[in-house]
């Protein structure tokens, strides 16, 4: 191996070392600034968890509704049905609202 | 500098395995720095293999022939863009390429999902490196794309003349982005399942992976098709060859999981299902990437002689038991939250969709494998070809179309038969107006064609009714005018009206589909000067013999030594059409033995056709020369034993002058298709459509007033 790849392998050596190393360095600071255990970010428990998934239930749940409303302007639904269905989507809407509320609580 | 790129790999590799334990570390035991760590590994490993393909690429370009994949792909006669994309044209290249690509949309994939399923991403991290590490062994250990001769020799063999070609160019650097996509959601299916968080999120955060998976697939897959139309000597576009299925399959079961994701968004149905969808089309890619490096098959896209099969079968079965075991086990957890409400639904019709897509897919994974397995256990050879793929493809693909119609204008949950009669009334009477039009054109004899011709136009109906009405209802709503209101209704539901989009390029494309091969002329004989013939209502008639001689170092666009040819006069009615100028290509071989004038044509000749394209019919010719003929033996014969290497040329020079002067009889290909063209059109609408689908919504400061108004608007009708 020439000098020059030599040089080069050790330098993306370093590099990746250096990119690859950075959170555990992060944390290794955080616990000695902290003098205790700390994660290098928060820990997303499950309340956060569950957060997410309420929240992409949520736009989910609004695209549904903005589908209903489509369906019934482009004449694929009755009025009956759109009312019907509008309902039971705005029920299950408030109830995907709740529940972000009370986990954001 | 092929050090440099041996060590790349080392590192790539160890990089590989410490991300893989870093990431399920961190998961495990909560530190998530290591999990952060292990994401950063795949960032650091496309760096690495980025500088990797430099290397390579440099080497290609530079025309080391220290490197053997560059002696055996390349040449200094190679144009300089060939050389570019003869990095991938070996095996060892590209698996470098794969790797390099696989890391690529793996950093990104990761780097979307950073601040999301933090333990599902964790799971997702550490299998995406362990294919990485899988396809750096590979390199290391079977196939090194850095490794070297000295001293180099003095040339190399040059681009295999199939594919110097501009879609070859960019064919396999498609089609490799869409196997590699393919792995972004397998590994967050499988890490989903293993963090036991098979909620709405995973879906989510994916699905513009999947799509981009399709899109990068389906562009590859049309790119080979055109290749092969416009290319080979062949004339068509699809031969059920077992690679070109290799990617139809996992685009197929990718599109079945588009649809139904949008079942588990809406209603948390078919979880599955669509779990299930994405370890098979995920596997899929790994199967049709095995195929074409495993030595089971000859074939112009399998890299011959390889020894990869073993690695690789290894590698499926260790997907196909994992995917098993962890759907199995986590069964309960993915159980529906809702029922179909009713069989007359968007839902029923996606569902049955997803059905014939998976049965498209298992008929043609049962004749692409089940010979190969046959010759395998019995060693005799046996084969399925196009026609007994056409007779299962043909009545699905009719189904399909027709499914592609029915969706759009049946609503969402449940609709009424008295509505969906009302809603199929103007498809249904433009499909039977079609169908009156051609049966008085007298094309009864055709009945597939005429059926998808007629399910097409119901399409179009279809699409067509959901664009007016949905333009009108803006209209109603927002006042704008036409123009505006059907940007403004596109922007606002990408998805829906990208979707239609999409149906409708598909109905384009098998509309090309069933008229090139249901009313297609074609003709193989042989002409001398002067001569014509009749193809389907087109006169063709042979002008005159043309030939061309390359000199040894230019940089011609084919490389060949020779080409001899033709002109052609197309007419129709007595008027002229076209002229044509097909030929073919001799080039050099690497084959003493052949003599020294032998061997500057000796080598693989290549057909380049020539072909008159139109809106409604395609033109088609192919040329084989007769360098057999007497005369030309002579002069051959003479040759070798008379000239040294060095003169060789000044033999080719006469005969290609002989060929002017005294043609022999030549053999033809004639091809006349209707409305081929239409389906790279309709491709280009179907990749249009999709990207309209996959664009980002809106800036998030909108979607979140949006979001509060929502809010707002749902508790005021609950209090009401």
């Amino acid at each position: 191996m020439s000098l020059v790849v030599a040089i080069l392998t050790l330098v993306l050596l370093a590099v990746v070392l250096l990119v690859v190393s950075a959170p555990l360095r992060a944390a290794q600071r955080s616990r000695r600034e902290s003098g205790g255990y700390s994660p290098a970010e928060p820990d997303r428990g499950g309340a956060d968890l569950e957060r997410d998934e309420l929240e992409a239930a949520r736009e989910a749940k609004y695209r549904e509704i903005r589908d209903a409303e489509l369906d019934y302007r482009t004449g694929k639904l009755s009025r009956e049905d759109y009312e019907s269905i509008d309902s039971a989507l705005r029920a299950e809407a408030l109830e995907i609202l709740n529940r972000l509320e009370t986990s954001a609580g | 500098m092929a050090g440099l790129g041996r060590a790349c790999l080392l590192l790539a590799l160890a990089v590989c395995a410490y991300g893989v334990w870093a990431s399920i570390y961190g998961v495990r035991s909560g530190r998530l720095e290591f999990s952060v760590s292990g994401r950063r590994s795949v960032y650091a490993l496309a760096g690495i293999l980025t500088v990797a393909f430099v290397v390579l690429e440099i080497a290609f370009l530079r025309n080391d022939f220290t490197f053997n994949t560059v002696a055996d792909t390349s040449s200094r006669t190679t144009p300089a863009a060939y050389r570019a994309s003869a990095v991938w044209a070996s095996q060892e290249g590209s698996l470098l390429l794969w790797a390099w690509l696989l890391s690529l949309w793996s950093s990104l994939a990761l780097f979307l999902t950073r601040d999301r399923m933090r333990d599902v991403a964790a799971y997702a991290t550490a299998i995406l490196l362990g294919f990485g590490g899988f396809f750096i062994s590979l390199m290391l250990f079977y196939a090194n794309p850095f490794a070297t001769t000295h001293p180099a020799p003095a040339e190399g063999q040059g681009l295999d003349p199939l594919l110097r070609f501009p879609t070859m160019m960019i064919h396999p650097p498609m089609l490799y982005s869409g196997y590699t996509l393919c792995t972004i959601p397998l590994a967050f299916g499988m890490g989903a399942l293993l963090a036991r968080r098979l909620d709405a999120d995973w879906i989510k955060a994916i699905r513009r992976f999947a799509f981009a998976a399709w899109l990068f697939l389906g562009v590859g897959i049309l790119l080979g098709a055109r290749w092969s139309y416009a290319e080979l000597g062949w004339g068509g576009y699809w031969g059920w060859d077992a690679v070109e299925n290799a990617s139809l399959m996992p685009w197929l079961t990718g599109t079945a999981f588009l649809h139904s994701l949008m079942i588990q968004e809406k209603r948390g149905m078919l979880k599955v299902w669509n779990v299930s969808l994405v370890l098979a089309t995920g596997t899929l890619a790994i199967m049709g990437t095995f195929l074409v490096r495993s030595g089971i098959l000859s074939s112009i896209h399998a890299f011959g002689g390889a020894t990869l099969g073993v690695p690789f079968v290894a590698l499926i079965g260790i997907l196909i038991a994992g995917s098993i075991y962890l759907v199995v086990s986590r069964r309960d957890m993915l159980r529906s939250q809702h029922r179909l409400d009713s069989l007359l639904s968007r839902e029923s019709i996606f569902l049955a969709n997803n059905l014939v897509f998976v049965g498209l897919c298992f008929v043609i994974f049962w004749g692409t494998y089940f010979p190969l397995i046959s010759e395998a256990l019995t060693g005799q050879e046996a084969s399925v070809g196009p026609p007994w793929f056409d007779r299962y493809t043909v009545p699905l693909a009719l189904i399909l179309v027709l499914l592609s119609g029915i969706g759009p204008v049946i609503a969402w949950r449940r609709a009424t038969l008295a509505n969906a009669w009302r809603n199929f009334l103007a498809p249904l009477t433009f499909a039977l107006l079609t169908l009156l039009v051609l049966l008085a054109a007298g094309i009864a004899d055709k009945p597939g064609a005429i059926a998808m011709f007629c399910i097409a136009a119901f399409v179009f109906g279809s699409i067509g009714q959901e664009f007016f009405r949905g333009v009108r209802a803006r209209r109603a709503m927002a006042g704008e005018r036409m123009p505006v209101a059907l940007l403004a209704l596109v922007r606002r539901n990408r998805r829906r009206y990208g979707g239609y989009i999409v149906h409708l390029g598909i109905a384009v494309i098998f509309i090309g589909v069933a008229a090139s091969s249901s009313f297609q002329h074609a003709s193989e004989l042989g002409l001398s000067p002067g001569r014509s013939t009749h193809v389907g209502a087109y006169t063709i008639r042979y002008v005159r013999p043309t030939a061309t001689i390359t000199p040894k170092y230019d940089a011609a666009h084919t490389g060949s030594t020779l080409s001899l040819g033709a002109v052609l006069d197309v007419s129709k009615g007595g008027r002229h059409v076209a002229t044509l100028n097909p030929s073919q290509g001799f080039y050099a071989s690497q084959d003493a033995s052949q003599g020294s004038v032998g061997s500057l044509i000796g080598g693989q000749p290549v057909s380049h056709i020539s072909m008159d394209a139109g809106v409604t019919r395609d033109i088609w010719s192919a040329i084989q020369p007769n360098i057999e003929a007497p005369q030309i033996k002579r002069i051959l014969t003479a040759g070798n034993r008379t000239l040294t290497p060095e003169d060789a040329l000044v033999a080719i020079g006469v005969l290609a002058r002989t060929y002017l002067q005294h043609p022999p009889t030549a053999q033809f290909h004639f091809i006349v298709s209707p409305l081929v063209m239409w389906i790279w059109i309709g491709g280009l609408i179907v990749f249009g459509g999709g990207l309209v689908a996959i664009w980002p919504a809106p800036s998030a400061v909108r979607r979140r007033v949006a979001a509060r108004s929502r809010a707002r608007a749902v508790r005021g009708l609950a209090r009401a």
